[in-house]
């Protein structure tokens, strides 16, 4: 009998400050319309100061399990992806297994592959469950990108915001995940990165804060994305044997509606069937697919039985894709 | 067979969402056919895609009239 990985629940949080685009005509040269047409942003939430990804990350989490009908000692393995952890050691995993109360003994632990980070984290607590290792996993996607931002470069500030999203994953005979596809190129780094880290420049940062903030050369990486994802949306096809009309919903990462829309076209699907929150949430990073899912289900667009495809491309660069039966 | 022309004025019109008959061959991407910077990205793309070949991004820059992508792809393909 095989064992599969099913969603059983899905949560979200996002802080409270919403931060709209007028406001950031202040902060830089830069216009309501500028953002909107080349990102399909309006708004972003931010956290508060002394607010963590932690913090966001366990309120996503509490959601998760309440939809899911499960308590802290159902879960057995959890995993956190993020680029923005709230400490070097220990991994905010192991934090917020401790305030949520799952019982030690427990498997925990965060994954970084920057905006495909959830994609990363759902491929590994599938592995774990469809080969006995574990159960039940709680897997969040929760970044504080306002924190690594420069708030001066108008390339990048108006495009990034924070939040968290959660599912909890279960093992039933009945599929659940079908397939994840995972990539990687490190070839292409310096075009989105934050060149800082704790064995590299943390003096420099000291003293020029601003030297430590996410750059991106947008162009360039949109090109790639959109190549990219096109691929990797195809190769999912290919390796289920599905056609394009076959999905009920493309449930992508929110960097930017364009490159949404060309995977779209790629794939054949109108975008009244595309999850869209990026004009609400900016791109939150990990935190993006998880929280467009919970926002699609909680509002009843995503029915059961129906055939999601997940997608993601970040900094890396990484990039993803699975496909779940819901 | 259609001509080079021909074949990027129809990348163009598809690219852009504009009419045929805006499309003269010194019509500028950006400041006669209203494109954004990621528009022009995605023309590029587009022509790529059609023409097979792979216009660096330095030269990419340089492509901002029809006329220019029209000279571009008849110097570089063979």
């Amino acid at each position: 009998m095989s064992v599969y990985a099913r969603i059983r629940g899905t949560g979200s949080h996002l802080p409270e400050r919403v931060v709209t685009n007028e406001e950031l005509e202040r902060l830089v040269e830069t216009s309501d319309r500028w953002i909107r047409e080349r990102t399909g942003i309006a708004q972003r939430h931010v956290v508060a100061d002394g607010e963590t990804c932690g913090d966001i990350a366990t309120r996503a989490a509490e959601a998760a399990m309440e939809a899911a009908g499960v308590g802290p000692g159902d879960i057995d393995l959890l995993i956190l992806a993020t680029s923005t952890p709230d400490q070097v050691f220990p991994s905010t995993a192991c934090l917020i297994q401790h305030r949520l109360g799952i019982p030690g003994g427990a498997i925990a632990f965060d994954i970084a592959a920057a905006c495909s980070g959830f994609i990363y984290a759902l491929d590994a607590a599938d592995r774990f469950i469809r080969t006995g290792g574990a159960r039940r996993a709680l897997v969040i996607g929760a970044e504080t990108f306002s924190r690594i931002l420069n708030w001066e470069d108008r390339g990048t500030c108006v495009l990034f915001g924070d939040g968290a999203g959660a599912v909890i994953l279960e093992a039933d005979e009945t599929p659940g995940v079908l397939s994840t596809h995972l990539h990687s190129d490190g070839r292409q780094e310096p075009l989105l990165n934050v060149p800082w880290g704790v064995s590299k420049g943390v003096e420099a940062l000291m003293t020029d804060p601003a030297s430590g903030k996410v750059t991106m050369r947008g162009n360039e990486v949109f090109k790639i994305a959109v190549r990219t994802l096109g691929a990797v949306v195809e190769e999912t096809l290919a390796a289920n044997g599905l056609e394009r009309g076959d999905i009920d919903w493309l449930v992508p990462h929110q960097a930017n509606i364009r490159i949404m829309a060309a995977t779209a076209r790629k794939l054949e699907l109108p975008m009244d069937r595309v999850v869209v929150t990026v004009d609400r949430h900016g791109n939150t990073s990990a935190a993006s697919i998880p929280l467009a899912l919970d926002v699609a289900v909680r509002d009843g667009r995503i029915q059961p039985g129906q055939l999601l495809l997940l997608e993601a491309f970040g900094a890396g660069f990484t990039w993803g894709s699975a496909l779940v039966r819901f | 067979m259609s001509s080079i022309e021909e074949r990027v004025k129809k990348i163009v019109v598809e690219q852009l969402g504009v009419k045929e008959e805006e499309v003269n061959s010194e019509a500028s991407f950006v400041d006669d056919l209203g494109a954004d910077s990621l528009d022009t990205v995605e023309l590029v793309m587009a022509l790529e895609e059609e023409f097979e070949c792979e216009i660096p991004d330095e030269e990419a820059e340089k492509i901002t009239t029809v006329q220019q992508a029209v000279d571009y792809i008849n110097a570089n393909l063979e």
